[in-house]
């Protein structure tokens, strides 16, 4: 058996109705989960991108993503290395903090990085951005106050900048 | 020019060039039907909605040009989905146009609403919403385009009835702007030199010819690739006729119901060259037993097949035609440089041997027996006018039919493989008298196909569409009642029709048909020459056959090909099929 990872696709396609669920239903059919999506218009206003993470073995995704491909509503998909990509997600989550303990809270978002956007007697709503895995830490330790709600973004990448370019595991060319 | 949406999609239809188009209107398509009294177009007025289906692609099977079936919306739009989904496993280019309720109700649960495109989505190789008229010509050009080229497929268009009613500027499209969309279709000439290499290379080599071949219209080029290197071909249920069954180099049908050499020679061979076929797991059986010691060249213009089920040697994406055109250029330049090819001599006598001793085989049945299917198929075989195209359901009579007949042209055997559509077989033989009407097209159905789209014989009636139907009666779903047979210790659970009702011959003539019942064998070439003669009406025979027979030989469902069941008669011998 191939090892069960995070994959994270990259997929560029026509922004227009009925895109998002001709692809998620492609993952569907299959009973795979998709683990996080994030979609909106990309460079050009005619295309969205869609960042999809999934928890898949490695033979299944390949003939998913080539499934994929076959959508013509699909331009191009790249599978991006973790490891040579730039990763960046949002969180957002309303914590309680009773007065006591609003300075504990708002040292952690402090240390973090992160925003206030917004106090209550005794809740505080924070934001963070950053990669997800720090966003992972962030909400642990959250967790501890007692999170009232949370919502992340589901993360959103690009190949890494550098002279060793990012392994673009990029399909190039069209199929039927 | 100021047409309305109704207008701009029938003219659009006409300049996609479409002679003929299946359907039934109703509400939401009534705008449509309207401009439909101008036109060139013909419409022939079916039954049931899926018949419209199977007719379009019945068309396509024998025509090449894309099948279009028009209904309205809700239930006929879900009466559409089998053949959809048909089409799609069978890549059979096909353009559906069906009917919505108005933009403004879209959501609302109104009469006669379903969410076409979400329904359809799986079973398509796309669909469109139309919510503007403006965009109707546009979106019928790209339903065309995309139907049509690539590895083809059905496409369905949903209209809203005021996008029919709407008026709008018309115009027709250059070209089509889809940057999604791109088919490759010329192989990699890097692969393509390798896989030359291969085959000269090879001992035991076989061309595995599926659909694909015909699809790519690529039956010459494959002719050419057979005889220059003297390799053997199979020819897959979706390939019957695309390499004549009297040529010396072809063996025949595979698979689970295929002959013991073909199946075998797939078995033991060194190197599989897979021309448009897909790997079906009715080819491989248990996939790992598959083929053990063969390398694999793939060559199909869907990517996705590539390594879908077994991981190929050489892949090669594109066109069927093309890449075997290119590939028998490569091998002619390869030998013109000195290279030989391997002996495959000891291969072609082991081949020979097997043939011998292992042809197709049945009991005839002793005088006062019930008749045997296998015989009424080969007196219907060798009394067929020439260019007879066949047409089967799915079953038993299937198999009998795509093993027993003797397919010499290319586009003469239209059948569901991928989606096994029960009741394919009536209405897809009336779509392919009208698209080939100077054609004979004998339809072989079962007695449980029958009965699922017999009343499309109305239509044909109605419409004048002569076309013959042989029902290889057993009063049995067969097939099933085969697997029960031999998996379930003859338990036979709800596989028995009846022998009285219906009467297939006041069905027939009910129908506007002829209507004949053959008993015994000396009825049987009588009736035929009858139903030959007839050419102002459909026919129907309802040949009366022996409810015993199976299918053989026989490849059990999910065992190695290895492990084939013979016809009883050369069970013995089996162990000389190495």
């Amino acid at each position: 058996m191939s090892e069960m990872q995070h994959h994270i696709l990259s997929v560029l396609v026509e922004n227009r109705a009925g895109v998002l669920a001709r692809v998620s239903s492609l993952f569907a059919r299959r009973g795979f989960n998709i683990f996080s999506l994030a979609v909106a218009p990309a460079e050009e206003e005619r295309f969205s991108r869609i960042t999809i993470v999934v928890d898949i073995e490695s033979s299944p995704l390949e003939q998913i993503t080539k499934q994929l491909f076959k959508l013509v509503d699909v331009v191009k998909i790249s599978e991006l290395d973790p490891r040579s990509s730039v990763e960046r997600e949002l969180m957002m989550a309303t914590v309680r903090a009773e007065p006591g303990q609003r300075g504990q809270v708002l040292e952690l978002v402090q240390i973090f990085e992160g925003k206030i956007l917004g106090v209550a007697e005794d809740q505080v709503t924070v934001s963070l951005d950053g990669h997800p895995d720090k966003l992972d830490d962030f909400e642990e330790l959250l967790r501890g106050y007692g999170i009232v709600e949370l919502q992340r973004t589901g993360r959103v990448a690009l190949p890494k900048l550098d002279r060793d370019r990012a392994r673009l595991r990029a399909v190039r060319g069209k199929v039927s | 020019m100021k047409l309305t949406g109704a207008q701009a999609l029938i003219k659009s239809l006409e300049q996609e060039g479409v002679e003929v188009m299946f359907g039934l209107p109703g509400g939401c398509i009534l705008p449509a039907y309207d401009p439909l009294l101008e036109s060139s177009i013909r419409h022939i007025l079916v039954r049931h909605e899926q018949g419209a289906g199977h007719m379009a692609e019945g068309y396509a099977h024998v025509t090449g040009r894309p099948g279009v079936a028009m209904v309205t919306s809700g239930p006929a739009a879900t009466n559409l989905v089998t053949p959809l989904c048909d089409a799609y496993m069978d890549s059979i280019p096909m353009v559906a146009i069906t009917g919505q309720v108005p933009t403004s109700a879209i959501g609302t649960d109104a009469f006669q609403e379903c969410d076409t495109v979400g329904i359809t989505r799986s079973v398509t190789k796309h669909n469109e919403l139309v919510m503007s008229a403006q965009d109707l010509p546009r979106i019928i050009r790209e339903a065309f385009h995309i139907a049509t080229t690539g590895r083809p497929g059905p496409v369905l268009v949903d209209v809203p009835k005021d996008v029919l009613q709407n008026t709008m500027e018309w115009y027709w499209p250059d070209s089509v702007d889809l940057p999604g969309y791109k088919p490759t279709t010329k192989g990699h000439p890097r692969q393509i030199r390798e896989a030359a290499k291969m085959i000269l290379a090879s001992e035991r080599p076989i061309l595995y010819c599926g659909g694909g071949i015909l699809k790519a219209r690529a039956a010459d080029a494959l002719r050419e690739l057979a005889e220059l290197t003297q390799i053997h071909v199979v020819t897959t249920l979706m390939a019957r006729g695309a390499f004549p069954d009297s040529h010396p180099l072809c063996l025949g049908m595979p698979g689970m119901h295929g002959n013991a050499t073909a199946v075998t020679s797939m078995q033991k061979a060194d190197l599989l060259v897979a021309l448009g076929a897909r790997f079906d797991d009715r080819i491989t059986g248990k996939v790992s037993a598959f083929a053990p010691e063969a390398k694999i060249i793939h060559v199909d213009i869907d990517p996705a097949e590539q390594g879908k089920v077994r991981r190929p040697d050489v892949p090669i994406v594109g066109d069927c035609r093309l890449v075997i055109e290119e590939l028998v250029r490569e091998i002619r330049n390869l030998l013109d440089a000195g290279t030989t090819q391997a002996d495959t001599s000891a291969w072609r006598s082991r081949i020979s041997g097997w043939r011998e001793q292992f042809p197709l085989a049945y009991e005839q049945s002793e005088p006062g027996d019930a008749l045997k299917p296998q015989f009424c198929l080969e007196r219907l075989r060798d009394s067929a006018p020439e260019d007879t195209i066949l047409v089967s359901g799915v079953g038993q009579h299937q198999m009998w039919s795509s093993q027993y007949w003797r397919f010499e042209k290319p586009y003469s055997w239209v059948n569901s493989g991928g989606l096994g559509t029960m009741g394919f077989s009536v209405p897809a033989a009336i779509g392919a008298k009208v698209g080939r009407p100077e054609s004979t097209v004998w339809a072989i159905d079962g007695d449980g196909c029958f009965q699922m789209t017999a009343q499309e014989l109305v239509t044909a009636s109605v419409e004048r569409i002569p076309v013959k139907v042989a029902i290889l009666n057993n009063s049995y779903l067969g097939m099933v009642r085969q697997w029960q047979e031999m998996f379930y210790d003859e338990r036979y659970s709800e596989v028995y029709l009846s022998q009285d009702v219906p009467d297939y011959v006041k069905w027939a003539e009910a129908m506007g048909c002829i209507g004949m019942r053959v008993d015994s064998p000396e009825e049987v070439q009588p009736a035929i020459d009858k139903a030959n003669a007839i050419d102002d009406r459909p026919v129907v025979i309802d040949f009366r056959v022996d409810a015993r027979e199976k299918v053989f030989p026989m490849v059990p469902a999910g065992f190695a090909n290895d492990d084939l069941v013979l016809p009883p008669s050369q069970m013995e011998r089996k162990e000389r099929l190495r």
